[in-house]
């Protein structure tokens, strides 16, 4: 059958990380946006609402089962507040999920539990590449066999808190295909370079990283000589990202619409104009649209539908125009106003467009 | 629970549609595309006996009336049925014997009785039509506010007067068989929308006319009709609802009767969406021909125009079909729906009109070309945009839902 609605404890969840994305992450928004920092204190408030955790089986330290569905809520309802802070809350879902989809047994036993028994630190996976084509199916940070393991060559860049990092999930090619290394940040030829200046989430602390001649023993590789579904991993990044992107075009469409109601042109509110009113519908229904298609997709993994990489693929097409068009939308309902940085419309305009570059940060 | 699970009596009925529109449909519409106003009766008579062999109309006009096991699933099934057969042929679809917009319009808003007198005709051995006449020649998207047809109260009788236009299968409702129109008219015109109530007229009542059908860009196999009402006499229980409340003049009796929208909408989105995954089926054929396929997954700096294009219609078809889902998910679930159901319309009326476009223009003379159905299509879908209330006017309807206007606040 079909169904539109989360489970109650689906709504339990998305109710707590709610309230966490208004009265925390909004209200301290801005003031991380101009300082480039999450608060840390935060970012801690933000991973003890467990929706990682929840993720994970008992057997390697968490205390749930993995659904994307689940992970695509919470996403969604966190973003709403600050996508910067989201990001950076869930940094070590790119290192802890991909292990838990295909990870061997011995690698989920060892590598997770550090990680989600703790506080939250930041495990990151290395995935995006600086060139204007990156495309995670063709990377250019590539892994060499060596008679120990693998040499891993290449340059990584939105490494989030690289520079704190433990360890890190470096996705390279080997023998052409998309695999993930599990690296420590000590590792001999590994160096963590100057941090990003980007266009938007200013709050997230990303580094370049770059690898040369790094060599890594064979428990290293994730998911060692079997099967690695990278497919599956690039599919629940991209409906990670997809999930915050529908969270923080609400947002937008949330705080354009109480503006349009009060501000008067002519002696009544801008929102009784046609084309102010009519952006605003066509915000909402992008929105509405576009939330079912990350829904579907997260479902689609759920179920392990062979359909679910391009399901995917599409949610996040669909999730990054419908960002972009509506924190727009949102800046020109209110006008020159929506310029100025007292209002938090140019922010997510900001962030709207580094949607589709994004993929790769978090996963569900 | 969220689930996007495709129930199984779902999918029979998607597969039962596909042979329909595969062999009943497409075969024809080349042909009825040009014969405008010949009906297609091959179509008719197999729908209509079809429909006897399954035991019910499959139309709006059965949704919830029997209670079986199991959660309802009849708007769902109605929209996958829609969306298959338009996907078939819009226009044949709307020739589907056995339940349109008018039996929509007693379903919503009749009485049991009336549901009874009004409907079980469709289970007759002869397939017939019925139509809801409600645009007049000096308003369209202003009804049913400004109704000027009147219906006059004369004992045990009312009496309409008026002049009724774009009646989507009047003809065939009136004229062809022994259907009914439900027509919109005000029992007090001082009253503006609050005096505005459903009427039903059978075929064959004296003082009703068919006067003309419209010649239309497309939708040609469905017939557009002018009715004139004259002095025309029907019963006072003709009134949609409990006549002695529906005859008072109350907010409550007009809005009850716009409840006939939140199902049509989805209907007419889902109609929407067949021709626009016809159209997208047909574009990637023809690529696939020519050794042109496309790979998902890439970044746009990566991709071809063509695929780009192809990618954003798929974004676009099936979001909009899963918001269409949602808003006949929510009727079956007999939760409001009101403002997805404008939404899914406004969307599937856009989604339908820019993929039909685009692809007439990325196929170059294969898409102007009358050869394939591409030009048709994107005939078609254009009436998708502007029936069952405009583009705007929906935007309208969502606008006040989210800003919580009145219509008197933003208009």
């Amino acid at each position: 059958m079909y169904g539109f609605e989360p489970t109650e404890e689906q709504q339990m969840l998305i109710d707590a990380v709610e309230r966490f994305a208004a009265q925390q992450l909004r209200e301290a928004s801005r003031e991380a946006d101009e300082g480039g920092e999450v608060p840390s204190k935060l970012i801690e408030m933000g991973w003890e609402l467990g929706v990682l955790q929840a993720s994970v089986p008992e057997a390697y330290g968490g205390f749930g089962d993995h659904s994307a569905v689940t992970g695509v809520l919470a996403a969604e309802a966190m973003a709403w507040g600050d996508l910067a802070a989201t990001l950076a809350v869930m940094a070590p879902t790119s290192y802890v999920i991909p292990i838990l989809l295909g990870g061997t047994e011995d690698q989920k036993k060892n590598l997770i539990p550090p990680v989600i028994e703790a506080e939250w630190k930041p495990y990151v996976a290395a995935f995006i590449e600086p060139s204007f084509d990156f495309f995670p199916g063709a990377m250019q940070t590539e892994a060499q066999a060596t008679k120990a393991g693998f040499m891993l060559n290449g340059i990584k860049s939105f490494v989030p808190f690289a520079d704190q990092a433990p360890s890190f999930l470096v996705f390279a090619m080997l023998g052409g295909e998309l695999r993930a290394f599990c690296v420590p940040a000590e590792a001999q030829g590994l160096e963590v370079g100057e941090r990003e200046p980007w266009l938007g989430v200013r709050a997230l602390p990303t580094y370049t990283v770059i690898l040369k001649d790094v060599a890594v023993d064979q428990e290293a590789l994730i998911g060692g000589k079997d099967a690695f579904d990278a497919g599956r991993i690039v599919a629940s990044s991209q409906v990670a990202i997809a999930a915050m992107a529908i969270g923080l075009s609400k947002a937008a469409l949330d705080y354009a619409i109480p503006y349009a109601k009060e501000r008067e042109v002519w002696g009544s509110p801008i929102a009784q104009k046609q084309s102010i009113a009519f952006m605003l519908a066509e915000m909402a229904i992008e929105i509405e649209s576009n939330r079912l298609l990350v829904w579907e997709a997260a479902w689609k993994l759920d179920e392990g539908d062979p359909d679910a990489a391009r399901a995917a693929y599409l949610a996040l097409s669909g999730a990054a125009d419908t960002a972009m068009m509506v924190t727009d939308r949102a800046v020109q309902t209110l006008g020159g106003h929506g310029y100025i940085r007292e209002h938090p419309v140019e922010l997510w305009m900001r962030n709207g467009r580094g949607v589709p570059v994004m993929p790769g940060l978090a996963m569900i | 629970m969220i689930s996007f699970k495709r129930p199984e009596k779902l999918e029979q009925s998607s597969v039962i549609m596909e042979t329909v529109a595969v062999n009943m449909m497409r075969p024809v519409s080349r042909y009825f595309d040009e014969h405008e106003h010949e009906i297609p009766w091959d179509y008719i008579q197999f729908m209509h006996a079809s429909q006897q062999a399954m035991g019910g109309s499959g139309s709006l006009t059965d949704s919830g009336a029997k209670k079986k096991e199991g959660p309802s699933i009849s708007f769902q099934r109605l929209a996958v049925t829609a969306e298959m057969l338009s996907w078939g042929d819009v226009g044949l679809w709307l020739c589907t014997p056995g339940g349109g917009l008018g039996g929509a319009a007693v379903n919503a808003t009749g009485t049991p009785e009336q549901k009874e007198r009004f409907l079980s005709r469709f289970r007759g051995d002869e397939p017939t039509f019925d139509a809801m006449a409600l645009t007049e020649p000096h308003a369209g998207s202003a009804m049913p506010a400004e109704v000027r047809t009147t219906a006059v109260r004369d004992g045990d009788e009312w009496v309409l007067n008026g002049e009724k236009i774009f009646v989507t299968a009047g003809h065939k409702a009136l004229i062809d068989t022994k259907g009914f129109v439900v027509i919109w008219a005000t029992i007090d015109p001082a009253a503006g929308r609050a005096g505005v109530r459903p009427f039903v007229v059978e075929a064959g009542t004296p003082g009703c006319s068919v006067t003309k059908l419209e010649h239309k860009l497309g939708i040609r196999a469905s017939d557009t009709a002018s009715i004139v009402l004259q002095d025309c006499r029907i019963p006072f229980e003709n009134i949609l609802g409990n006549p002695e409340v529906a005859k008072e003049k109350t907010e409550k009796g007009f809005k009850g009767a716009m409840a006939t929208f939140d199902a049509t909408r989805p209907l007419v989105a889902a109609s929407a969406l067949g021709i626009a995954r016809a159209t997208l089926e047909l574009l990637k054929e023809l690529l696939s021909e020519r050794g042109v396929e496309i790979r998902y997954g890439l970044p746009r700096s990566r991709m071809t125009n063509m695929e780009r294009e192809i990618v954003d219609m798929e974004v676009m078809l099936r979001s909009t079909w899963l918001l269409t889902l949602k808003a006949m998910w929510l009727a079956d679930e007999h939760k409001s729906n009101t403002i997805e159901a404008s939404m899914c319309k406004v969307k599937a009326g856009d989604v339908v009109v820019k993929i039909t476009q685009r692809a007439v223009e990325l196929m170059g003379p294969l898409g102007f070309s009358r050869e394939y159905l591409l030009e048709k299509w994107f005939r078609d879908a254009k009436i998708n945009d502007l029936y069952e209330g405009t583009g705007q006017i929906n935007r309208l309807i969502v606008a006040r839902r989210i800003l919580d206007y009145t219509r008197h606040e933003l208009s």
